[in-house]
């Protein structure tokens, strides 16, 4: 089978999984506007402040949500074993991983739509005219969180302590990738919004770099 | 084993003098004077700690392809010396910050990435603190660590291309650039005797993975036979 048709498959098993109970999602669209209300009391959210801080929060909740939403990513395969019987199914272990990273970023993405909108109006920011490069730096800065953050989902689950170690282990390799997102983001909330193209490139070059490395990893991060 | 003794004397011998030349023998500097001096082991710091994560992520790499445990145990002894020469690199650099700069700190690109791979590594050690069978470890470990090692020019350009105040290269920099030629001995005599550390260290460190590795094969086997001679006098009795 095709990478692509089974990365497909187990995306269409993954959200399958989800839309039963919807507990991930609901939980992080929760927790990600527990910490844009909780910002707001860090610092008054006047539009000029809010411009100034705006980008770096939004991709810090973000950060907290993808390091605590990916955790069960692998971690809910262990309670019935389905991970074994996944590697023994005749796929490449990269299609397995690829599946999840899609599931991951389309529950990201959906946590960030409706975030987006929630924060533009509580912290004043206007985004007329700048939705559609707004999209597509959340969808590269997303990407390279949700490839990272699945692979060492992948990593965690065997460990003891794993929904503590994730974000530690997340969190600092991320680091260029929240200057990069946020930079890039500041470029749109700016008076005179002009896309940073420099930051984009840098989160375009990021995904590139963690993808071929976790699919050039894949065979040692699933083997049993 | 027997060499042991006269090399670590050596070593120690050389961190000495190296310590005497940083603090009498090297000229004073025309603006920090003083505190300049720190430079020379600061330098070797970081120089020690470049070598031992290169030699992680080589080891790591290693580690995947031939399984050999020996990379496993190279692969968490240099990354426990890189760590200590991080800390060592960025103290030092706090220490001659404040006076030169005026500041403790600044989140200057050199400064940050530092910091971040301190992190990171820092991370790998927990993470094989966490992770029970021997051989997931290893491979998991080696995994996190080339991720990391990959990561570490992403977060340097992506700092300098955000902001940066580190002072642009001085000593290997253009043709204005250069060192005084007692100064460069002086660095010299330095960072042979960190690196000289940093390997001594690394070669005792290496030496009591590879005992804990014998030590857990031995109760292995221990076990095993106790578990078989168990099972024989149950057949006896039956």
């Amino acid at each position: 089978m095709s990478t692509a048709r089974a990365a497909a498959l187990l995306l269409s098993k993954e959200l399958r999984l989800e839309f039963r109970t919807r507990e991930l999602l609901t939980t992080t669209i929760v927790f990600v506007l527990v910490v844009v209300v909780l910002f707001s009391f860090a610092f008054d959210p006047t539009a000029a402040e809010s411009r100034r801080y705006g980008p770096g929060l939004l991709w810090i909740a973000f950060l907290f949500a993808g390091s605590l939403m990916l955790n069960p990513s692998f971690a809910r395969e262990q309670s019935n074993q389905t991970l074994d019987s996944l590697r023994m199914a005749p796929v490449s272990p990269f299609s397995i991983l690829l599946g999840k990273m899609l599931a991951n970023l389309i529950f990201l993405s959906m946590a960030e739509l409706i975030l987006v909108p929630v924060f533009a109006v509580l912290y004043n920011v206007s985004l007329a005219g700048v939705v559609g490069r707004l999209a597509l730096v959340l969808v590269l800065g997303t990407s390279g969180l949700v490839i990272a953050g699945t692979v060492f989902s992948a990593i965690a689950s065997h460990a003891r302590m794993r929904e503590l170690l994730l974000p530690i282990l997340l969190l600092p390799i991320l680091a260029p990738l929240l200057i990069a997102a946020v930079e890039a983001t500041a470029s749109l909330f700016a008076e005179q919004p002009a896309l940073d193209r420099t930051w984009l490139a840098f989160l375009g070059g990021f995904d590139i770099v963690f993808l071929t490395a976790s699919w050039l990893l894949s065979d040692f991060l699933l083997e049993e | 084993m027997k060499t042991r003794i006269p090399i670590t004397l050596l070593i120690a011998a050389l961190l000495f003098f190296a310590g005497y030349a940083a603090l009498f023998i090297a000229p004073d500097e025309a603006t920090m004077h003083q505190i300049q001096r720190i430079f020379y082991f600061h330098l070797s710091s970081w120089m020690a700690m470049f070598t031992a994560l290169s030699l992680a992520f080589i080891a790591n790499v290693a580690w995947l392809v031939t399984r050999q445990p020996k990379w496993d145990w190279l692969g968490v002894s240099s990354v426990e010396v890189g760590v200590v020469s991080c800390t060592a690199g960025l103290i030092t650099g706090v220490l001659w910050g404040r006076p030169a700069w005026g500041i403790w700190w600044t989140w200057d690109a050199r400064l940050t990435t530092c910091f971040i791979l301190w992190l990171l590594y820092i991370s790998y050690l927990i993470l094989r603190g966490l992770i029970e069978e021997p051989q997931r470890r290893a491979t998991l470990s080696a995994v996190f660590g080339i991720f990391a090692f990959l990561d570490a020019p992403l977060v340097y350009v992506s700092n300098r291309l955000w902001r940066t105040q580190h002072p642009s290269p001085v000593i290997f920099g253009g043709q204005d650039s250069g060192l005084d030629p007692t100064m460069g001995k002086v660095l010299m005599i330095c960072m042979a005797a960190m690196l000289g550390v940093a390997i001594l260290v690394l070669i005792d460190r290496y030496r009591l993975e590879r005992l804990r590795h014998e030590l857990d094969e031995l109760r292995l086997a221990a076990d095993f036979r106790a578990a078989n001679s168990n099972s024989a006098v149950t057949k006896g009795a039956l």
